[in-house]
C-alpha cells in the first residue's frame, strides 16, 4: 500500500492502529502488579498481539515511532474506551471483553472484504479470538464468583458502558456494516453477561449522555498522563537506541 | 506458484534451516513460516516471511539470522521482507517440526483445518512428558503468546501447549 495509500485509508489505519496501540500501553501497566502471575504473562502477550497490529497500521500511515512518540493528545485518533484507566481488575476484563468483542466482529468483517486491511485483519482476528476468550472466562469466573467479585464486575460493566456506543460510529475510510456489527456485538456481550449473573448496564451508549469523541481527537482526562508516561523516554532522549 | 530456479532453491534450503529463535529445535522451514526466496540479481535476493502472531518479536532475530546465513554463503546484498497474507497457520508446522515440539517438551498443536480460533477445549492434549491425555489448563497465555499452561495431572508436570492459530 506504500505510495499509493490515499488519505482515507491512512486515516483508519489511524484510528484502528491509535485503537491497538493505546489498548497495548493500558494492559502494558499491569506488568508488576497483575493479581497473578499466570494474568501477568496473559495481559503482556495480548498487549504484545495488540502493539503488533498497531505497528503494522500505523507503518501504513508514516514512522511508527514518531506517530507513537511525538503526537499530541488532540492527534490520536483511538476511541475512548481503549485509554480508560486500568481500574481494578474487573474494569481491566470489562474493558477487555468490550473490546475484544467488538475487535473481533470488526476483523471478521474487514478480513472477508478486499480493502487494504484485509490481510492484517485475516490474521489478527484468530489472535483476537484468544483475547475475547480470555475476557469472558474472566467475566463468567468474576460475575459468577463470590458476592464481593461480582459487585465489583457488574460495578466494571456499568462504568465502561457509555464509552462503547462510540466504536459503531462510522470511521472515514472503512467500508463496514455497522448495523451488523452492532447487533452482533449487543448479542455477545449480552450472552456472556447472562451466564455471568451480571445485569446488562441500562445506561445510555448513545446521545449526549455517552461518551465518545476519540475518533475526532477529544479524549478523557487520564489520556494525558498515559501519554505523557509513554511518551517521556522517548522525548527526553530524541534519538536514543539500545 | 513460480519455479525456483536451482540457485534458489539452494538459498531456500539454507534459509530454511536458520533455527527458530525461540525454539530452537525447530528450524524456520519447519515452523512453516518461509514463503520464499527470489534472486533479484548477482549477489541480491529477497527473502519472504511471515510471522506466526502479528506482534511476534522474534522475527527480527529470524531476519537478521536468515541475513547473516546467506551472507556466510556468499550472497552479499540480502533483504527480509515480511508478508501477512495468506496467514500463518499452526497447520504450516510439518509433521517433523511436531515430532520435534513433543520431544522438547511442548504439546503441538493439533490440525484443526480451514476454521481456525480457539478449539473447544474438551478435546485430548497429551502430555509432552508422560503421555497421558488427561492434562488441564493453567493458563490461556504462556511463556510466548503462541503457547497456553497446562498441567498434566497423572504426572503433575506444567507443560507448554502450542495454541491452535
Amino acid at each position: 500500500m506504500t505510495g499509493t495509500t490515499d488519505t482515507r485509508a491512512a486515516a483508519a489505519a489511524l484510528a484502528l492502529g491509535d485503537d491497538a496501540l493505546v489498548l497495548s500501553h493500558r494492559l502494558g501497566e499491569w506488568a508488576g502488579s497483575a493479581p497473578v502471575l499466570e494474568e501477568e504473562v496473559a495481559l503482556a502477550n495480548i498487549a504484545l498481539d495488540l502493539l503488533g497490529q498497531a505497528r503494522v497500521l500505523l507503518s501504513l500511515v508514516g514512522d511508527e515511532d514518531e506517530l507513537a512518540y511525538l503526537r499530541e493528545e488532540r492527534a490520536f485518533r483511538n476511541s475512548q474506551l481503549v485509554e480508560q484507566p486500568n481500574g481494578d481488575f474487573a474494569h481491566t476484563i470489562a474493558r477487555q471483553l468490550y473490546f475484544s468483542t467488538y475487535q473481533r466482529l470488526l476483523y471478521g468483517q474487514l478480513a472477508s472484504g478486499d480493502g487494504p486491511f484485509a490481510g492484517l485483519a485475516a490474521k489478527a482476528v484468530k489472535e483476537v479470538a484468544y483475547h475475547q476468550d480470555h475476557a469472558e472466562h474472566w467475566t463468567l469466573r468474576l460475575g459468577d464468583g463470590t458476592a464481593e467479585s461480582h459487585q465489583r464486575m457488574q460495578r466494571a460493566c456499568d462504568a465502561l458502558w457509555r464509552y462503547t456506543g462510540e466504536l459503531f460510529q462510522p470511521v472515514d475510510g472503512l467500508d463496514l456494516d455497522l448495523p451488523g456489527l452492532e447487533t452482533a456485538w449487543l448479542d455477545s456481550v449480552t450472552a456472556v453477561l447472562g451466564r455471568a449473573t451480571l445485569t446488562v448496564p441500562s445506561g445510555p451508549r448513545t446521545g449526549a449522555w455517552s461518551a465518545g469523541a476519540g475518533r475526532q481527537g477529544l479524549h478523557t482526562e487520564s489520556f494525558g498522563r498515559m501519554l505523557a508516561e509513554m511518551q517521556h523516554l522517548h522525548r527526553s532522549h530524541p534519538g536514543a537506541t539500545w | 506458484m513460480v519455479t525456483m530456479t536451482a540457485l534458489e532453491e539452494e538459498l531456500s534450503r539454507i534459509a530454511g534451516s536458520v533455527p527458530d529463535p525461540e525454539l530452537p529445535v525447530l528450524t524456520l522451514e519447519e515452523l512453516g513460516v518461509m514463503r520464499g526466496v527470489h534472486v533479484l540479481g548477482p549477489g541480491r535476493v529477497e527473502v519472504s516471511l511471515t510471522p506466526t502472531y502479528t506482534g511476534c518479536p522474534a522475527i527480527e532475530a529470524m531476519a537478521s539470522d536468515i541475513e547473516q546465513a546467506l551472507h556466510r554463503h556468499g550472497v552479499p546484498d540480502v533483504t527480509v521482507v515480511t508478508v501477512l497474507a495468506p496467514a500463518w497457520s499452526t497447520d504450516d508446522i510439518s509433521e517433523e517440526g511436531r515430532r520435534k515440539l513433543t520431544e522438547f517438551g511442548i504439546a503441538p498443536p493439533r490440525p484443526q483445518g480451514p476454521a481456525g480460533g480457539p478449539v473447544p477445549l474438551t478435546l485430548a492434549i497429551r502430555c509432552p512428558h508422560c503421555g497421558s491425555t488427561d492434562t488441564e489448563l493453567l493458563s490461556r497465555f504462556s511463556s510466548t503468546a503462541c503457547k497456553a499452561l497446562r498441567r498434566c495431572t497423572a504426572c503433575r508436570e506444567p507443560f507448554d501447549h502450542f495454541k491452535e492459530l
